[in-house]
């Protein structure tokens, strides 16, 4: 099945207005998509028909949003194959979701001795709480590294000993790159030691299946699949989650609070602690139906499209530096240089033509040291993105060589 | 705006030719910064003249975009012959007037980065202020 990108455009009202008198190019979404009609009517929907405080009233209305918000954890279950909706936490994005593995798991079973691995492809958001972590706990802390197409050495993992915790994205958020979870999630497990997928860059572009990953901690975030900001889940598997801490205390996370003690409520209320962001929770889940609606399968071959185009334009150009694995390996995110012109530079450039890039360092600082620069330009792709888009992309580029040049 | 508006001959100049490029041996104070939002980076150095207080000699060394390298190259002309106290107490506008075109606050940063720096190191060889975004680091 192919996707008509012009169609579909037309369900995203951001389409509708220009910059500087030309159409927007957002060349951006792989830092936060953005939000078709769909996903906009059914928080509004909510917000004017449903919206009261979750679980505890015992009115109607009530009863409307906690049906509203459980719903949605229905939808995410599905969206990932979970196993049962106890395992969706609802959680605000990703980061977040990384985080309450790595303090709610990570400080109570690590310790020194316990090497921790991440990668060298990581967002700071799945490395640095690990970072800090192993600080806290005297564990180690090991990069598995990647190649020069910016994929990860699986050769050299036996050398690691003592592996309590293996971390990795599944799509690289700085240059595309489609890790092997699955293998890396099973050569984990062989060593008794759990794996932890971040799934925000991927779960958007290609399906994201737990059970077939065979992973056992995987976080998404709602904002880079067409839902709102200040949404996301982590997926956990139940047995483990139940046996953890806590990672935020308060409010509807307990089971009964007396002066001298407290006891935990059941899963995912015992790691949902305050009030749910349930208009957030609808329209993610809305989200979700737009995707399913247009198909994962549809959205993943469309931007392999688009990246190979956007590879084949920007490789003709003098001067400029490709980053990442060829298209066949990666989802549609494309980081470049270009020789004598900081990223910054590019991206100012091309803004004056309405097409936004990302230009820095992707939040994945260990990434930009293995590669020796600084900064890179990053375009990326999503399901309303068109060809044309990416000619105005490679336009953009040549003339910011011959302002500097 | 147009890009050859923007990147006015001047910001161009003093991206292609630094002035004051190079980090001074034996310089009386030092720092090196960097931009959070983009990871670039400036290193900047000084030394005083006879009366202790008064910046005779400023380089830097950096790498970073055209704003924030043609910014800093700008400053270290703004700055010298001037005291420690004074730079201190320099205001970005006095360096965003000098750059001289529209900058978004994500643009601002990356102007201010070498005048944030240049105030670290003088904080730390005169214990003069610090701006605002550069308070709670540590600087020992």
């Amino acid at each position: 099945m192919k996707l008509d990108a012009h169609k579909l455009r037309t369900d995203f009202p951001i389409f509708e207005q220009t910059f500087h008198g030309k159409p927007l190019a957002f060349l951006d979404s792989a830092a936060s998509s953005q939000k078709p009609r769909q996903v906009l009517d059914a928080m509004t929907h909510f917000y004017e028909t449903s919206y009261a405080n979750v679980h505890r009233g015992v009115y109607q209305l009530a009863e409307r949003a906690t049906q509203g918000l459980e719903d949605a954890r229905e939808k995410a279950r599905a969206f990932v194959n979970a196993s049962s909706a106890r395992e969706i936490i609802f959680v605000r994005n990703a980061t977040e979701a990384l985080n309450l593995v790595a303090y709610s798991w990570g400080l109570n079973n690590l310790g020194p001795g316990d090497l921790v691995l991440v990668t060298e492809l990581e967002h700071h958001s799945n490395f640095v709480p690990w970072q800090y972590v192993a600080r806290r706990t005297g564990a180690e802390l090991a990069l598995i590294p990647v190649d020069d197409q910016g994929e990860l050495r699986l050769d050299g993992l036996d050398a690691y000993d003592n592996v309590k915790v293996v971390a990795s994205g599944l799509v690289s958020n700085a240059l595309g790159t489609v890790n092997d979870s699955a293998a890396l999630a099973a050569w984990a497990h062989e060593r008794g030691a759990i794996y932890v997928c971040d799934a925000a860059q991927a779960a958007p572009h290609v399906r994201v299946d737990v059970q077939a990953l065979g992973a056992d901690f995987v976080a998404v975030s709602g904002h880079k699949m067409l839902g709102p900001s200040g949404i996301g889940f982590l997926w956990g598997r139940a047995d483990l989650l139940l046996r953890m801490e806590p990672f935020l205390m308060g409010g509807h996370m307990i089971r009964k609070v007396s002066a001298g003690e407290t006891t935990w409520g059941e899963l995912p209320a015992k790691f949902e602690a305050g009030t749910s962001p349930m208009a957030e929770a609808v329209g993610l889940g809305a989200a979700i139906d737009y995707l399913e609606s247009v198909g994962l399968e549809a959205i993943e071959q469309h931007e392999h499209r688009l990246a190979a185009y956007a590879l084949d334009q920007l490789s003709e150009i003098p001067g400029v530096t490709l980053y990442g694995p060829p298209p066949d390996r990666r989802a549609g995110i494309v980081s470049f240089n270009v020789d004598g012109v900081h990223p910054h530079d590019v991206a100012q450039v091309l803004d004056e033509d309405a097409v936004c890039i990302r230009a820095g360092h992707h939040c994945c600082q260990p990434l930009m040291a293995k590669l020796g620069v600084a900064a890179t330009n990053r375009a990326s792709f999503y399901l309303y993105t068109i060809p044309e888009e990416i000619d105005r992309l490679a336009a953009g580029v040549r003339r910011s060589r011959e302002l500097f040049l | 705006m147009s890009d050859e508006q923007f990147y006015r001959e001047v910001i161009l100049d003093h991206y292609k030719n630094p002035r004051s490029y190079g980090v001074l041996e034996h310089a009386d104070a030092h720092a090196e910064g960097q931009n959070p939002l983009c990871g670039d980076e400036v290193t900047v150095s000084v030394k005083f003249g006879d009366d202790g207080e008064t910046i005779e000699q400023v380089g830097f060394e950096g790498r970073g975009c055209a704003i924030s390298q043609a910014a800093t190259s700008m400053l270290t002309e703004i700055v010298r012959g001037r005291t420690a106290s004074q730079v201190a107490a320099l205001p970005k506008e006095e360096l965003l007037d000098e750059i001289g075109i529209p900058l978004t606050p994500a643009r601002i940063k990356c102007a201010i980065l070498g005048l944030g720096v240049l105030k670290v190191a003088l904080h730390r060889a005169k214990g003069t202020p610090l701006p605002d975004e550069w308070q709670g680091m540590d600087f020992a």
